[in-house]
């Protein structure tokens, strides 16, 4: 019997040994290649590159919702997607108000930061609602209840906006002060990609004081390390869940204008499915539960995307490469999750946690 | 007791049967059957169209033009009222497949307008086909569709124009009018765009052009920065993306932002002539190209006052001028098959209904004179042109943006 298991035991490791090695000769052999094929410039690369940190820097933002909300109730929020897109589309409209009345031209800075609290405000209230109707009846259920009803909650909030707002897509207006770019070491960044990353550095660092040093974060802290001891501690428990929901839910909004800024067209009632499954794989990538682990795996994941298919599928001569994006993506994931299963940042899980 | 009940029961059985035989003395003799229509039932017509999701814009426009069709006949047919019942194919394969096993499951539907979308189609095709039943749809345009050595299976038609030409007039518009000698071309893995895509690639390289990427995004993808930066490698003359919002909005916008792209043409298709395209993409739309359905005369003139009087405003896609024509050859091939009893009903014979739509010839439709061929396919191509969008489309309110070319 126990020899019977060590065999299987090292067929498995063998495998999934083999496996790795496969990966990261594949990674290597096309990177080398494409790098010897000299199509791209180096300012090209740093172009792409800063491009998926903008990119990454949002995935990160919506990440924090998933983490936040994984640890403190071990449950995966599926709807989080449209509690962004929530906060996303309702903020366009105020957008283009903005536009016309020329206020987002003459004091652009005001004019985002109203935005952004707006969308919050709309995504925070729809994370609340969605925690007290969806989840808060179920917390006693088998962990598969809630995912499932997330599922339905995704679905419901996307056709509740579809009814309010409209099929069509909307899209941000230009704001002027970010257009153009920068010059910085030979490279023209555009402007807005550097406002996208560091407004989306100065949320996260608000989120970690606030986690670490306020008292509302030690009690979410203690919630997430037992409930019920939290709980004898006098710590009222719903009460810290809601304010975790509302937190992910302001960033999720936050995010959603940040978004918009950085790419304004294709605001829809569907915009919220894919950074809500990519914002997912950045979560676990990180290290799900650990939010230095969500910023960094946003970040990762966004620069992967960026210049992975170029890098390394088109130096192995794969068509199309561009079209797999996705897969690169989710290769990432599961490459990472072999190395070390519980992400970048993350502690290994106690047995009741995972 | 017992024997009584059932003696009452058998005598009712009797009855129903004998008052249905009485009143029916029309006899099925298509090979493939009949749709029966009791004196008071009303001739159900269904939709395929997609009606939820990014592309709800196409249903709507199509399902506008059915309902104006309708009103025109004064919601009858051979005296009996026009049901429209309609299903959700959305703009997949399973979509279609779905929505066609629920039509095809409602006996009395005689005749189908739909699917929006070539992949849709693809998938509901073998199920409609099997249940006896016709499609003409409004919007497919993927050549396969009508090829037999294809997807095409009997019963189908299309109004839409066959991308084999759509693809060439863009292509033409590309070499001959814009002068372009290289070209590069996007596609989102859907069976309309990939078509597309390889139409106007094979007919730009037999014209003397050369094609220096052919490549494709994902639906949702949101960063075409790597892919453009591809393409931004040869710096091409043109770059024909015939896909849908929002990832052709995604590929306009950002192709601004990358350098090596300064000079190339943007080229859309049909599937991006939409009200909301220019504004949502905003001043970086400003000049580009789109192929798609273009129809002239007084007779569209009088449906758009009509949709105008209906739904308000315009019409937010292209096909609704061949969904209407749709609509009437399907209404005038059962007007021609259908058998009339006494008492008001009426039989529509299922083979002989294809046959007739089959057969339509010369029929004077808002996209021009159409003819169908046995397999399938209506539209001759040339309800075509090119429109360019300007200013005017971006900053609102104009729609749809001026044709500046037509083969």
């Amino acid at each position: 019997m126990r020899e019977k298991f060590f065999e299987r035991f090292s067929w498995v490791s063998l495998v999934l040994n083999s496996f790795r090695i496969i990966v990261i000769i594949l990674i290597v052999v096309g990177a080398f290649n494409t790098l010897q094929g000299g199509k791209y410039t180096t300012s090209q690369w740093v172009s792409l590159s800063v491009s998926g940190l903008a990119q990454g820097s949002i995935y990160a933002l919506i990440a924090l919702g998933y983490t936040l909300v994984y640890g403190i109730l071990l449950m995966i929020n599926f709807a989080h997607g449209e509690v962004f897109m929530a906060g996303a589309f309702t903020a366009v409209f105020v957008a283009e108000a903005f536009k016309e009345s020329g206020f987002l031209d003459s004091s652009p800075l005001l004019a985002v930061t109203i935005l952004i609290l707006v969308a919050a405000v709309v995504s925070t209230v729809v994370a609340v609602i969605l925690e007290r109707v969806a989840y808060r009846p179920l917390r006693g259920a088998p962990r598969l209840v809630p995912l499932i009803t997330a599922i339905g909650a995704s679905f419901f909030l996307q056709y509740t906006f579809r009814g309010l707002y409209g099929s069509g897509f909307k899209s941000y207006p230009e704001v002027a002060a970010v257009q153009g770019t920068w010059h910085i070491a030979g490279n023209d960044i555009p402007i807005v990609q550097i406002v996208v990353f560091v407004a989306a550095i100065l949320l996260m660092v608000a989120l970690y004081w606030l986690v670490e040093r306020t008292k509302v974060g030690k009690a979410m802290r203690a919630v997430s390390e037992n409930k019920e001891v939290a709980a004898l501690m006098g710590i009222d428990i719903d009460q810290i869940i809601v304010m975790t929901f509302a937190i992910g839910g302001a960033l999720a909004g936050a995010a959603g204008v940040i978004n918009g800024l950085y790419r304004p067209q294709g605001v829809s009632f569907t915009m919220g499915f894919f950074p809500g499954i990519k914002a997912f794989t950045a979560a676990v990538l990180g290290g799900i539960g650990n939010i230095p682990g969500a910023m960094l795996g946003g970040l990762f994941l966004g620069v992967f995307e960026s210049i992975g298919p170029n890098l390394i599928l088109e130096g192995l001569g794969i068509p199309a490469a561009n079209q797999l994006k996705d897969a690169i993506a989710f290769t990432m994931l599961v490459l990472v999750l072999i190395f070390r299963p519980q992400g970048i940042l993350g502690e290994r899980l106690t047995e009741k946690k995972a | 007791m017992k024997r009584t009940v059932y003696f009452t029961l058998l005598l009712l059985v009797l009855a129903l049967v004998l008052a249905a035989c009485g009143g029916q003395a029309l006899e099925c003799e298509d090979e493939i059957g009949c749709v029966e229509v009791a004196p008071d039932e009303p001739i159900t017509v269904a939709y395929m169209l997609t009606i939820s999701g990014p592309t709800a814009f196409l249903g709507e426009d199509s399902r506008g033009g059915i309902e104006i069709a309708i009103d025109d006949r004064g919601g009858e047919l051979l005296g009996h009222s026009i049901e429209l019942v309609g299903e959700d194919s959305l703009c997949s394969a399973e979509g279609g497949q779905t929505a066609a096993q629920k039509v095809a499951a409602n006996t009395k539907v005689v005749g189908i307008i739909g699917t929006n979308c070539s992949s849709a189609a693809t998938a509901a095709l073998p199920i409609i086909s099997e249940a006896g039943l016709v499609m003409i749809s409004p919007s497919n345009t993927a050549p396969a569709l009508t090829d037999p050595n294809g997807t095409w299976q009997p019963g189908y038609f299309r109004t839409a124009h066959n991308d084999l030409f759509q693809g060439r007039v863009a292509a033409d518009f590309a070499y001959n009018e814009l002068g372009a000698r290289t070209a590069a071309t996007i596609h989102d893995g859907s069976p309309y765009a990939d078509g597309l895509q390889a139409v106007f690639a094979e007919r730009f390289q037999e014209l003397g052009g050369t094609i220096t990427f052919q490549g494709a995004v994902n639906v949702g993808d949101t960063d075409m920065r790597p892919i453009l930066t591809n393409i931004a490698a040869d710096s091409p003359d043109v770059l024909y993306f015939p896909i849908f919002e929002p990832e052709g909005n995604f590929i306009a916008a950002q192709s601004k932002e990358i350098p090596g792209l300064e000079n190339t043409t943007l080229m859309g298709a049909d599937g991006l002539l939409v009200d909301s395209f220019p504004e949502a993409t905003g001043p970086a739309a400003e000049g580009m190209y789109l192929s798609g359905p273009y129809i002239t005369g007084s007779a569209y003139d009088e449906f758009l006052s009509k949709w105008e009087a209906k739904f308000g405003g315009s019409p937010p896609s292209g096909f609704h001028a061949h969904a209407y024509d749709a609509t009437n050859i399907l209404f005038d091939a059962i007007e021609k098959v259908a058998v009339q009893g006494d008492d008001g009903s009426l039989l529509i014979p299922r083979k002989a209904l294809r046959d007739a739509i089959a057969s339509t010839a010369n029929f004077n439709g808002l996209t021009g004179t159409l003819t169908c061929s046995e397999t399938g396919d209506c539209a001759t191509g040339e309800a075509l042109g090119i429109y360019q969008i300007t200013d005017a489309e971006i900053s609102g309110g104009n729609w749809p943006p001026e044709v500046v070319w037509t083969p």
